[in-house]
């Protein structure tokens, strides 16, 4: 074996665009997938704060299959089930539905408890005041309980993002799967694996930071 | 539409295993968090406590292991230790690659047990003539699982989650394994389904678990 690794042989700057439109195909199926997840994630979550029991056993129930399963296997799963109802979805769709209905099952736990994070008191002075039922959702629950879980909320898309690099198994060339393509080529794992993770990185940090930040000063 | 002809018989024929599989899965899990939390304790300790480079190596070790995708972690321990000629076999990259990656997120764990901790306690402690090491043992770190007790258990069902990224470096456990049987008989969705209600179980016997432990451990 060659004791020296050369890092520069075999890629070429080309290789650079190549991941760089990966980079973007990753943010775009997270961004994509974050968004719907949250929507849904937020009216799941209300449907369970609402529906007491029976909504928790139901859809709660069923959410919480989706965090109990590793999200490979739902998307292995998926990518192999839509097939045999007739759907042909390809790996860029497979992969938003299984990552939204999966970050909808984590947003879905956080906005419950950011709907129970505020006090019952308040909601009936709100009420009392006159607001009707969606003024006070809007006006009182969305200000105050999404400020106490919006750090949480920060982490669960956080984590979608970096769970997006899953949907590598379907064959969907986002930024590890084409680093992997890269090494395959070049053979030079370390340095396109440390371009790949310096990429989430630059992504992951500052946002984290920015989150708990913000928890800090929202706490004093 | 719906012509598509389920066999589970194979699946079934091959459950012994599946299961037994499901044993390695639970045991790197069970592996990784216990050198994670290890870890983890040490990270935070000298997070608070120390300066210098030492300090830094901890924190890029954290903020690293939790800002970056797990899967690129695992990657790196595979392929990229592997440039520079440190081959591991499956077993053990999936093992360091988890343990990597719980220790940086129990770290960030233990620091808030570590924060919610007056520092009167150590004061005290040491004031009864305990060395820092007695009263770091027996009367702060003791206190610190109770804090983390619910962390630490989501902890240990994202391990058991999280090794299924194992069957992306070859790895036999519950999710290489229906991997490598699914290619011999082509019945992916029945293998996964049967893989993924495998999975739920231990994630609720996991929760069970600790939560009966809870009941125990906590009584005042």
């Amino acid at each position: 074996m060659e004791p020296t690794v050369s890092f520069f042989s075999g890629f070429q700057p080309s290789d650079l665009c190549f991941l760089a439109e990966a980079a973007w195909r990753t943010l775009l199926i997270s961004v994509l997938s974050i968004s719907i997840g949250t929507v849904l994630g937020v009216v799941f979550g209300w449907m369970i704060y609402e529906g007491k029991w029976p909504a928790d056993l139901t859809l709660g129930a069923v959410l919480d299959v989706f965090r109990s399963v590793p999200l490979i296997i739902q998307l292995v799963l998926f990518y192999n089930f839509a097939p045999i109802i007739g759907l042909n979805l390809d790996p860029f769709l497979s992969g938003v539905v299984v990552l939204s209905v999966y970050c909808a099952s984590l947003v879905a736990n956080v906005a419950r408890g950011g709907m129970e994070a505020v006090g019952l008191p308040m909601r009936r002075a709100a009420r009392s005041l006159g607001l009707s039922y969606w003024q006070d959702l809007r006006f009182v629950v969305l200000p105050i309980g999404g400020r106490a879980v919006f750090p949480s909320w920060v982490g669960v898309a956080l984590g979608v993002m970096k769970d997006s690099a899953l949907v590598s198994v379907l064959g969907y060339i986002e930024l590890l799967k084409a680093s992997q393509i890269l090494i395959t080529r070049t053979q030079e794992p370390l340095l396109i694996l440390t371009l790949a993770g310096a990429f989430y990185f630059a992504l992951s940090y500052p946002i984290s930071r920015y989150a708990a930040t913000l928890e800090k000063r929202w706490a004093t | 539409m719906f012509d598509y002809n389920f066999h589970w018989r194979p699946v079934m024929k091959s459950l012994p295993d599946l299961l037994e599989a499901g044993l390695v899965t639970l045991q790197v899990a069970a592996l990784s968090m216990i050198i994670g939390v290890v870890i983890g304790l040490a990270l935070a300790l000298i997070r608070m406590h120390m300066r210098g480079p030492v300090k830094w190596l901890a924190s890029a070790w954290v903020e690293l292991a939790r800002n970056t995708p797990a899967l690129f972690q695992l990657f790196f321990f595979g392929f990229g230790l592997g440039a520079v000629g440190i081959h591991m076999s499956p077993y053990v990259i999936v093992l360091s690659a988890l343990s990597f990656n719980c220790a940086g997120y129990l770290a960030e764990n233990f620091r808030g047990g570590f924060q919610a901790i007056p520092d009167t306690q150590l004061r005290a402690a040491r004031s009864l003539g305990m060395t820092v090491w007695q009263s770091y043992t027996r009367v702060i770190i003791p206190q610190v699982f109770r804090i983390v007790y619910h962390p630490l258990t989501n902890q240990i069902v994202w391990a058991v989650l999280k090794s299924s990224l194992g069957m992306l470096v070859g790895f036999r456990e519950l999710s290489g394994e229906p991997q490598a049987l699914a290619s011999r008989t082509y019945r992916i969705f029945e293998y996964f389904a049967v893989t993924a209600v495998i999975y739920y179980v231990i994630v609720k016997i996991i929760l069970g678990a600790s939560r009966l432990l809870a009941a125990r451990l906590f009584r005042y």
